[in-house]
């Protein structure tokens, strides 16, 4: 496994584009793709897996909203059932309605939390982590491409060149050195 | 250029025929007296159907709608009641043309709006759906006079859909006494042909700058039609919220919602969107409309889970509001639609949320013609139950269902709105190809 990479910096998303299924067509691995914002179809372009956190999101929310049933049931009826506004709450069913922006708003909080959560723990990221962008420049404006060298440099170096990229380097393994 | 197939207009001229014959049934079999009236009632009763067992919850509905004229009866209650279930009953398949003519029409004017929308955003997903919208529309015009033609002959007593037309009925009401101002005929009518008026116009001056910017070399028919339609957006918004307080909030007069506007709206526009995608789908299927592909079914996909969502949402907020103050005089609406038509009060939640919600929830089922036609047929059953709850209560009471001059009312709209949709398609090229933006919708991908 080579621990060398290069690195080719774009200046626009639609070259990016471009660039990518370039790049794949020849054949070349394309390790991470550095981008200052998300970029539609680039995971289609890459080829990565479908994400499956549409369906932990809808796993979540019906956590969610099982835990809002329970939780309102058991305040509201079993353990402290008061008459509100001439409706008294002896009964879940009878008095749903009013339950019901507490279950729509505990879905939403366990989907949207859990969903974030899950996304930091599967892209291994936690509050103060070093950042792994290799060039800043991809916080700001530009988009910037990693593949895997495998003693190739020239000819890598110009096929990312003739797709657009307006820097191409080669950067010092920063684990070895 | 598009051809109307004959298998199509085939079709929609029988859907219009049967469709028409129901209607004529539904007006011989009204009863022309008391007596028949009660004769029908009875025979309901002796049969033992849910129609009897709602008869016996009578006084419920009574209290509503049009009980009011009966108040001061007092001593002669079963002769006024029977007075009552005649009016209902000779109501009925003037409810049912009223029921099947707006929701028709309530479909082009939805679709007008969702076209003003994309003009006036200047959405680079749409253009290639643009004649198709605008196909839609053309219905505008002659359903709007139907339902203006109705509504005139409820004015001149042809019909009792609103009580508040009577004079001996506000007479005896000092709440429709008091709305007198705005509750006239003339006036009423006058609301009417202005607003249909304005829409029309708009749809018309589009249209005309839509069909010029094919030919043109420059822009300026798109930044025209760009100004017309945020200019309409204004203009609509506030005149479909009185058209829904004046066309179907009024048959209650007692009964108000301040967010009625809004909720008739969003009612009109996931079913507009819903045609949309129906008739692009067809057309697709039929090998026009090449330029579509499954991205702007998905875009049509979102707003139809979108606006299904929202409109349950304004649903709601009107249902939960007046459930938990339980004023009685705002809480009788939504009593009479629990009690005596629970099946499509119910059934219409299932299916304008429930079923959308879980079919077009998965982001690769919008991208699917099967799944869209699917939530898409009962997205527009689903709202004309919407209507229907809105309408049948107040006008018909308890002796609702859906039957012959019901279906045959739906039927018949159907046929029209599918004749004058397809002969619209075939005026102009699908494609409108001198739109500024139509190269992005060509290459649009999600």
């Amino acid at each position: 496994m080579s621990n060398q990479v290069i690195h080719a910096l774009y200046d626009d998303d639609d070259t990016l584009l471009s660039a990518v299924k370039e790049v794949r067509a020849q054949k070349h691995h394309i390790e991470e793709i550095y981008t200052p914002f998300p970029v539609h179809g680039l995971d289609k372009a890459m080829g990565l897996e479908e994400t499956r956190i549409a369906i932990m999101a809808f796993i979540y929310g019906c956590i969610g909203f099982s835990v809002a049933v329970l939780m309102i049931n058991y305040i509201m009826i079993v353990d402290w059932p008061q008459n509100i506004g001439g409706k008294p709450s002896f009964s879940f069913l009878e008095n749903m309605p009013a339950f019901v922006p507490v279950m729509f708003e505990m879905t939403v909080f366990f989907a949207a939390h859990l969903m974030v959560i899950t996304f930091y723990l599967r892209s291994r990221l936690w509050p103060f982590k070093a950042a792994e962008n290799p060039n800043p420049l991809t916080t700001d404006d530009k988009f910037l491409m990693e593949i895997a060298l495998h003693n190739n440099a020239e000819e890598l170096t110009a096929l990312l060149k003739k797709t657009g990229a307006i820097d191409v380097s080669i950067p010092e393994n920063k684990e070895e050195a | 250029m598009y051809t109307f197939p004959n298998k199509l207009k085939v079709l929609a001229l029988s859907f219009m025929l049967i469709g028409l014959a129901g209607l004529i049934y539904g007006f011989m079999s009204a009863p022309k007296t008391i007596e028949e009236s009660k004769a029908i009632v009875a025979a309901a009763a002796h049969h033992g159907d849910g129609h009897g067992d709602a008869h016996a919850a009578a006084p419920v509905a009574h209290t509503e709608g049009h009980g009011q004229e009966h108040a001061s009866a007092g001593e002669h209650h079963d002769a006024a009641h029977d007075e009552h279930v005649f009016h209902q009953l000779s109501n009925k398949p003037w409810a049912a043309l009223y029921v099947a003519a707006f929701f028709f029409f309530m479909i082009a004017l939805g679709t007008l709006a969702f076209y003003a929308i994309q003009r006036a955003a200047q959405a680079g997903w749409s253009p290639v759906l643009f004649r198709v919208m605008e196909g839609i529309t053309a219905y505008l015009l002659p359903g709007g006079l139907i339902v203006i033609a109705i509504l005139a002959a409820s004015g001149l007593h042809f019909n009792h859909l609103f009580i508040w037309m009577d004079p001996e009925v506000v007479a005896h009401d000092k709440l429709i006494a008091g709305k007198t101002g705005f509750l006239n005929v003339p006036f009423f009518l006058a609301r009417a042909v202005i607003f249909l008026g304005g829409w029309t116009a708009y749809r018309f001056i589009s249209r005309k700058y839509s069909l010029a910017q094919d030919e043109a070399n420059d822009d300026s028919n798109h930044v025209k039609n760009f100004r017309w339609s945020a200019g309409f957006l204004v203009f609509f918004i506030v005149t479909e919220s009185i058209m829904s307080w004046d066309w179907i909030m009024s048959i209650d007069p007692h009964w108000f919602s301040t967010l009625f506007g809004w909720y008739v709206f969003a009612s009109m526009f996931v079913t507009g969107i819903t045609v949309i995608a129906l008739i692009t789908i067809y057309l697709k299927s039929n090998g026009y409309l090449e330029k579509v592909n499954d991205s702007h079914i998905h875009d049509l996909g979102k707003f139809m889970f979108g606006v299904s969502v929202f409109w349950t949402y304004l649903w709601f907020s009107q249902f939960m509001l007046i459930w938990y103050s339980n004023i009685p005089e705002e809480v009788t609406y939504f009593i009479t639609r629990i009690e005596d038509y629970n099946i499509t009060f119910f059934g219409m939640i299932a299916m304008n949320f429930l079923f959308p919600l879980l079919i077009l929830m998965n982001s690769d089922y919008k991208r699917t013609n099967y799944f869209i036609v699917m939530a898409g047929i009962v997205i527009v059953l689903g709202h004309y139950l919407d209507v229907f709850n809105m309408i049948m209560p107040s006008a018909v009471g308890d002796q609702w269902f859906i039957g012959v001059p019901e279906i045959g009312g739906f039927l018949f709209f159907m046929g029209l709105f599918l004749y004058i949709v397809f002969t619209a398609l075939t005026k102009a090229p699908l494609h409108a190809k001198g739109d500024p933006y139509m190269g992005e919708s060509e290459r649009f991908h999600y």
